[in-house]
């Protein structure tokens, strides 16, 4: 279905191949996922595949790319309309029309296709996604998950053989990643559809997967092979596949299911195992350092949260999760005093963040948004560095010192637009730090962050609770809770649902509960580490 | 309506206008984002009758009549010598601006009822084929006005978390930049978007036939132009421009249904023209003819009258031919939920916006 016959690839301005004499054919109806750290040519191996690379974006490629027997060589993007359906990382910024309906339409209208076909497929996606009920609305009010299927919905409706997805569920909450990513089985299975897909959070994804490709990076060579065989090899798997490891389970499982056949010798070996601590310091439950009081924050008629009550206190690393629009990021702008509330009041250490001055307020609550780009605005790293040391008064190399505490190595020279998302996220993350600000907000941090840096992240974020900081996320990431989370807190519509030790909080919900402890329930172990601890710890004894 | 505003001074009619604007605004839209730009239309209107007055008061000319006070005058070289600075400030002249500065905001007014009426992207379909492209770089950039809003949120929120001012010059200039990249980003990705989805596949077609609807469709938009300019400024063609507009828009017509064959498009539930777009456009023809009759006839009190100084009268064949203007509100079908179920193929709320931005176009 889809050949790359010695492909080789470079952007203008680069030295190195983005990708380098790739050799690789997808068969008719396959489900392939393509994996690999970020920077490491995944996107451009994906956009390839319809020609957007090299039509759209310039460089140079040679050897030849073929879909359905055409070749990207001479035919363009829209040419292959009508094979190739490509759904990018951030959907919003792919709609071309402003309701679901004519969005579903737009590329049949494209393709010329007869008003009739078009109303039947029309309907057919939206049956098929789950979107009737959302065909007239404007695609501005819908929620990311919603989001995602009308931009699958919109490339299936030209009935494409290939469709290219690049991380579809990174947005999204774990129901709604679900969702989605039934949606494409079932094309899989049902119509026989070709899917090619990028995808960091493996655990969401690898149980549907035929075959993975590893694309390494730095133009080294593809690894392909069946899910089972990459994953026995793979740097990059998801927790089930590393507690496989460690059990030395073969054939290494993939879907939770398969696992718990094969753990029941190590639940019961895990079970004399004295039990994990309960981590983070509770010690100053009494002396709150942020509280928000009866808060209400309405857009319009919408209410964002209800009449919320929480305190965080010092060195507690608490875990905001819930559905896409759940108020989530709402609760967290108003604690960084970006928004005013409509009712109720937010207090930092007995201020309220919103009355501050840019300058005050920063020395008080620091917060990396979603796209920590959008802090950075420098011309290079050591730019935004001194900028950010003269803005704030700090002692000149403070920001500098602590970038190298969060990521050492980052190239001073470079721009923050030409830095990974994982570069970026420490960047932005050391100028909201350097001020040591005593609470610390973070907004769906590893969006698109490979395993290395999210491992870099945990550290930080565990030696910032260490230090006495309070650290609140708003996340979708079961994984990153389990390994840092101390305290859990689910929103649902605007109000707390729960509250209480991350640990119990996630492993009582089927929707949050991390992979290991799927496998391991009823005992009450997150991650691989405190699953390593523990069979140490049990071997000592035994 | 907004060709209707441009004909008259009086402001008792302009505000008739806006409020009949207002109300089939309110009858009739939907709860689309775009729905709520009326608000700011009319917040612009009393911003531009503002500086209007302010600039009557500073640098107008001179008129005579009740002087209400006097500013310190600047003299200026001989060559500035229809500008002044300062003088009298008299109660005519600032009347006359405040009523100038209205004519444009009722303008305005009417352009963002339409707006606030029609999605652009609606708008575009009922374009012909070989508009297309235009309608799709317009409704592109139509599109982009509430993008770049949002970005400036953005940006303003993560100037605050970093300790930036957000307000005054320094905040300004230090939010032009990223609000720019966001927005070419925005764009560039758009356009990649397009291209992938098949946007601008093409059937060849000869080069003659190109040659001719290109020649036919120029000439006749010329003369479409010099036709409403004929109808608006009564008086500076001969024939009144009607025949001008009549052979341009032929010309136009046959330009496009020449070129509509290079396109191989088809339209999804294309809107269908029916009675009650009929009435819609009629109701707005009522209007301005009204207005144009009212002119024609010399009827009093179109144009505001300064001297003496006097409350205008209302005028009642163009008050009456304006009040029209309010069929819509009944006569264009209601706007559907927008999660009911659809029944058949009925319109929604589009037929208004197609004649509002008719007649705006025409202002």
């Amino acid at each position: 279905m889809i050949t790359f016959s010695d492909v080789t690839f470079a952007y203008t301005d680069e030295d190195h191949p983005t990708l380098r004499r790739v050799n690789l054919s997808i068969d008719e109806g396959e489900l392939c996922l393509v994996i690999g750290q970020t920077g490491s040519g995944k996107t451009t191996l994906l956009r390839a595949i319809n020609g957007l690379v090299p039509h759209f974006t310039g460089g140079h490629l040679s050897g030849e790319v073929t879909v359905a027997g055409r070749s990207t060589r001479e035919f363009p993007p829209r040419e292959l309309a009508d094979v190739v359906g490509v759904v990018g990382q951030n959907p919003a910024a792919s709609f071309v029309t402003d309701t679901v309906e004519d969005e579903l339409a737009y590329t049949m209208e494209n393709l010329a296709i007869a008003p009739t076909v078009m109303r039947r497929r029309v309907e057919d996606a939206l049956d098929l996604l789950g979107l009737h009920e959302l065909r007239d609305r404007p695609l501005s009010t819908l929620s990311g998950g919603q989001q995602q299927r009308v931009a699958i919905g919109a490339v299936l409706t030209a009935s494409p053989r290939v469709l290219v997805l690049d991380e579809p569920t990174s947005a999204l909450d774990p129901a709604a990643a679900e969702e989605v990513l039934s949606s494409l089985t079932r094309l899989v299975h049902d119509v026989g559809m070709t899917v090619v897909l990028a995808e960091h959070r493996l655990e969401r994804v690898i149980h549907f997967a035929d075959r993975v490709v590893l694309v390494p990076g730095r133009g080294e060579h593809l690894v392909v092979g069946s899910t089972a065989e990459i994953m026995a090899t793979s740097p990059v798997v998801p927790p089930i596949v590393e507690l496989a490891r460690l059990a030395e389970w073969s054939p290494v499982p993939l879907t939770v299911r398969d696992a718990r056949r094969l753990a029941e010798p190590l639940r019961r070996r895990v079970a004399t195992a004295p039990r994990p601590a309960p981590s983070g310091r509770v010690e100053h439950r009494d002396r709150p350092v942020a509280t928000v009081e009866r808060l209400l924050v309405t857009y319009g008629d919408v209410i964002a949260l209800g009449q919320v009550d929480l305190a965080f206190s010092p060195g507690e690393v608490v875990a905001v999760m819930g559905r896409n629009g759940s108020g989530k990021s709402t609760l967290l702008t108003q604690l960084a005093g970006v928004r005013a509330p409509t009712g109720g009041r937010v207090r930092i250490l007995d201020q309220s963040p919103v009355d501050l001055p840019p300058r005050r307020l920063i020395r008080l609550v620091g917060m990396v948004p979603q796209d920590a780009g959008v802090l950075l605005y420098g011309e290079s790293v050591d730019d935004e560095c001194s900028t950010a040391d003269r803005e704030t008064g700090l002692v000149p190399g403070t920001t500098a010192a602590m970038l190298d505490a969060v990521l050492p190595g980052l190239p001073p020279d470079h721009h923050p637009r030409d830095l990974s998302e994982g570069q970026r996220l420490a960047l932005a993350l050391a100028i909201v730090l350097a001020p040591r600000p005593p609470v610390v907000l973070l907004d769906e941090p590893t969006r698109g962050l490979d395993y290395p840096s999210k491992e870099r992240l945990v550290a930080t974020l565990r030696k910032l609770s260490a230090d006495g900081v309070c650290v609140v996320l708003a996340t979708h990431d079961v994984e990153l809770v389990a390994q840092v989370a101390t305290r859990a807190v689910v929103l649902a519509e605007g109000e707390v649902v729960s509250d209480g030790v991350a640990r119990e909080v996630v492993c009582h919900s089927p929707v949050f509960a991390p992979q290991v402890a799927k496998v391991l329930s009823p005992e009450p172990w997150l991650t691989v580490d405190e699953v390593r601890t523990a069979l140490a710890t049990g071997a000592d004894r035994g | 309506m907004a060709g209707a505003a441009s004909r008259t001074t009086n402001p008792l009619l302009l505000a008739l206008i806006a409020a009949v604007a207002a109300f089939v605004v309110s009858a009739r839209r939907t709860s689309a984002p775009w729905s709520r730009s009326l608000v700011v239309f009319f917040r612009l209107g009393v911003v531009v009758i503002l500086v209007r007055v302010v600039i009557q008061i500073v640098f107008g000319n001179r008129l005579p009549g009740h002087v209400l006070f006097t500013l310190p005058q600047v003299p200026l070289p001989s060559w500035a010598a229809g500008v002044s600075i300062g003088g009298p400030v008299t109660a005519e002249a600032i009347i006359q601006a405040a009523v100038d500065g209205l004519r444009l905001a009722v303008v305005l007014i009417c352009f963002g009822a339409a707006n606030s009426l029609a999605s652009p992207y609606r708008l575009l379909r009922c374009l012909p084929a070989v508009l297309y492209e235009a309608g799709v770089a317009v409704t592109v950039s139509l599109a982009f006005a509430p993008e770049v809003v949002m970005a400036i949120a953005g940006v303003r929120d993560a100037r605050r978390l970093r300790g930036r001012p957000t307000r005054g010059i320094a905040g300004l200039r230090g939010m032009a930049i990223p609000v720019l990249e966001s927005a070419l980003d925005r764009s560039l990705q758009l356009a990649s978007s397009m291209d992938a989805r098949g946007y601008g596949r093409r059937v060849t077609v000869t080069r003659a036939t190109r040659r001719i609807a290109g020649a036919s469709t120029t000439t006749g938009l010329l003369l479409v132009v010099a036709g409403v300019y004929g109808i608006l400024d009564s008086g500076s063609l001969p024939a009144g421009g009607v025949p001008f507009l009549a052979i341009g828009a032929l010309l136009v017509a046959l330009g496009m249904a020449a070129s509509g064959r290079r396109t191989n498009r088809t339209r999804y539930r294309p809107d269908p023209w029916a009675t009650p777009e009929w009435i819609v456009t009629a109701s707005g023809a009522v209007v301005v003819a009204s207005l144009v009759a009212a002119s024609m006839l010399g009827i009093h009190g179109l144009q505001l009258q300064v001297y003496p100084l006097a409350f205008p009268a209302l005028p009642l064949l163009p008050a009456a031919g304006i009040l029209v203007g309010l069929v819509p509100a009944v006569a264009a079908p209601a706007p559907r939920r927008p999660t009911s179920p659809r029944m058949g193929g009925t319109v929604p709320a589009l037929a208004p916006p197609a004649i509002e931005v008719g007649q705006g176009t025409v202002a």
